[in-house]
């Protein structure tokens, strides 16, 4: 047989990222979504749901409202890409979708980007909708600019997207990529300063919650509430955020391995 | 053994020497010389668990810790400009459940051929892909409605796509009717002569021997015989494949009692 082949294209070196096999996999996670309406309806709706209980909880005191409703907006992406995320990477590795994939000349940018692009379209619209609400219809109290809310949504979207993909390296079933949801996100939740501010803990526990992406999540949240125009720290906690989205992504690069046992 | 022909027109599909494949404690294969010639349609036969699929693994470059010499046309198992070049079918089917036929089998293209400029022959692939495989009815049928066999068959459809050179098909035929099964063995025989491709099929159903140029049986880890079946019939005296393996078995327990002991 000739080696002539048609114009395949060569395989990417590593690293290199190649558009049209990025939009391919985001375009088929989309379609795959598609077929399963009640979960994009569940991803959509709940977030809102829980936006409005809160606010009718805290009804006798707006400002409590203000500031958990903003650290909701940046939480909820967070969580509900971490578990889309973690499950559907899951499905690919025990399918031996992910397999086949990897036979072919997929790089492992192309897969994850395609992934980090899908979802993070998706965590616009959730991100919108969650902070159209809150902003629009339950009166949350917002300074600065809601585009700037967005932005931080969807960097911690891309943050639960990342941490997702990583952990699902280590499931070895969907019960236990569910049970990594406490497991990783739990401890963020309760050191983020949601509940209190990351000043009044125990300093062991500052000092946790200093090294945790959850709580620069929260804080840019809280800055774009309190202040007009950008701050240098709002600035610092989206750059950390946006870090700790790539570096784990690398990481979760890393546990895509083309031959295994 | 046999088969080493003279260098570059006549190369191999696949060469493999000394070929061993160690998963957790166990060798799963130990030490095999075996080579699969182009453009035939090349059987792997032995009993469930004789470490066929690991040796389609190795050659597809997805088995950690392989070593020994392993080519694949031409380059080392593994290599990345092999991978736009083989099609490897897994036994499991791998495939979207929540895509339809068609939709599997667009993304997958996506991948092996990117890009606008090949939109209409990719277009051109899939739909022949599915014809081949005999899912023309049911393209927008969601993967995960439809039934086993036809889901195998969305999983060959995938490695048929990009006319590779190599294909390796672990257990294609299991579970599906024997009308199509025989029409799957002739779409081998088919690709096989008119693509020039070279396939390697496995199989622990023996009859299924009879329908290949070459036969590699294998057992435990290790290669009973290289051959053509004709050939192993005549030199074993048998009327079958089957029996002919059931003779090379006895042979090597008798003749290798204490191999067999040795862990």
């Amino acid at each position: 047989m000739s080696t002539t082949h048609p114009a395949t294209s060569a395989p990417a070196p590593p690293g290199a990222l190649n558009l049209s096999r990025t939009t391919a996999t985001a375009a088929r996670v989309l379609r795959q979504l598609r077929h399963d309406p009640r979960t994009i309806a569940l991803m959509l709706l709940v977030p809102c749901v829980m936006l409005v209980l809160l606010r009718y909880v805290f009804d006798g005191s707006a400002r409590v409202f203000d500031n958990i409703g903003a650290s909701l907006l940046g939480i909820f992406p967070l969580i509900t890409m971490f578990l889309v995320t973690s499950i559907a990477t899951l499905r690919e590795r025990t399918s031996g979708t992910l397999e086949r994939l990897l036979a072919m000349p997929l790089g492992k940018g192309d897969l994850i980007a395609g992934y980090a692009l899908a979802f993070g379209t998706l965590a616009i619209v959730q991100s919108a909708l969650a902070t159209g609400l809150a902003v629009w219809f339950l009166g949350l109290d917002v300074i600065g600019s809601p585009w700037l809310l967005l932005l931080v949504a969807l960097l911690d979207a891309l943050l639960g997207t990342a941490l997702g993909l990583f952990v699902s390296a280590f499931a070895a079933s969907e019960f236990q990529a569910v049970q990594f949801m406490p497991a990783v996100i739990f401890p963020q939740l309760l050191l983020c300063g949601l509940f209190t501010a990351r000043e009044n803990m125990h300093p062991v526990l500052e000092a946790i919650s200093d090294v945790l992406p959850m709580s620069y999540a929260v804080d840019g949240m809280n800055e774009v509430m309190r202040h007009t125009d950008m701050t240098t720290a709002f600035v610092r906690d989206v750059g950390i955020v946006a870090g700790c989205a790539v570096l784990v992504l690398a990481l979760g690069a890393a546990t895509l391995k083309r031959r295994t046992v | 053994m046999m088969n080493y022909s003279s260098r570059p027109p006549e190369e191999p599909a696949v060469r493999a020497q000394d070929l061993t494949v160690v998963r957790g404690p166990r060798t799963v294969l130990r030490g095999l010389d075996f080579t699969v010639p182009r453009g035939q349609v090349t059987g792997l036969l032995g009993p469930s668990g004789c470490g066929k699929s690991t040796l389609m693994r190795a050659v597809v470059g997805t088995q950690a810790k392989v070593t020994g010499t392993l080519d694949v046309l031409g380059s080392p198992a593994g290599h990345p400009t092999l991978r736009t070049r083989i099609g490897y079918v897994t036994q499991a089917p791998s495939i979207y459940d929540d895509l339809s036929v068609r939709q599997n089998l667009d993304y997958f293209a996506a991948i092996a051929d990117p890009g606008r400029a090949a939109a209409d022959r990719r277009h051109e692939n899939v739909t022949r892909a599915i014809a081949d495989v005999d899912l023309t009815t049911h393209t927008d049928v969601l993967a995960g409605n439809l039934s086993g066999g036809q889901r195998s068959r969305v999983s060959l459809a995938v490695a048929l796509l990009g006319t590779p050179e190599l294909l390796v098909l672990d257990e294609p035929t299991v579970g599906l009717d024997p009308v199509l099964r025989r029409d799957l063995w002739q779409l081998f025989h088919a690709i096989a002569a008119e693509r020039g491709a070279t396939l390697l099929i496995s199989s622990h159903v023996m009859d299924e021997a009879e329908r290949c140029h070459r036969l590699l049986l294998m057992r435990a880890g290790e290669i009973l015989a290289d051959d053509t079946p004709d050939a192993l019939r005549t030199r074993t005296g048998s009327e079958t494949v089957e029996d002919a393996f059931l003779h090379l078995v006895d042979e090597a327990t008798a003749a290798g009692g204490t191999k067999e002991t040795t862990r």
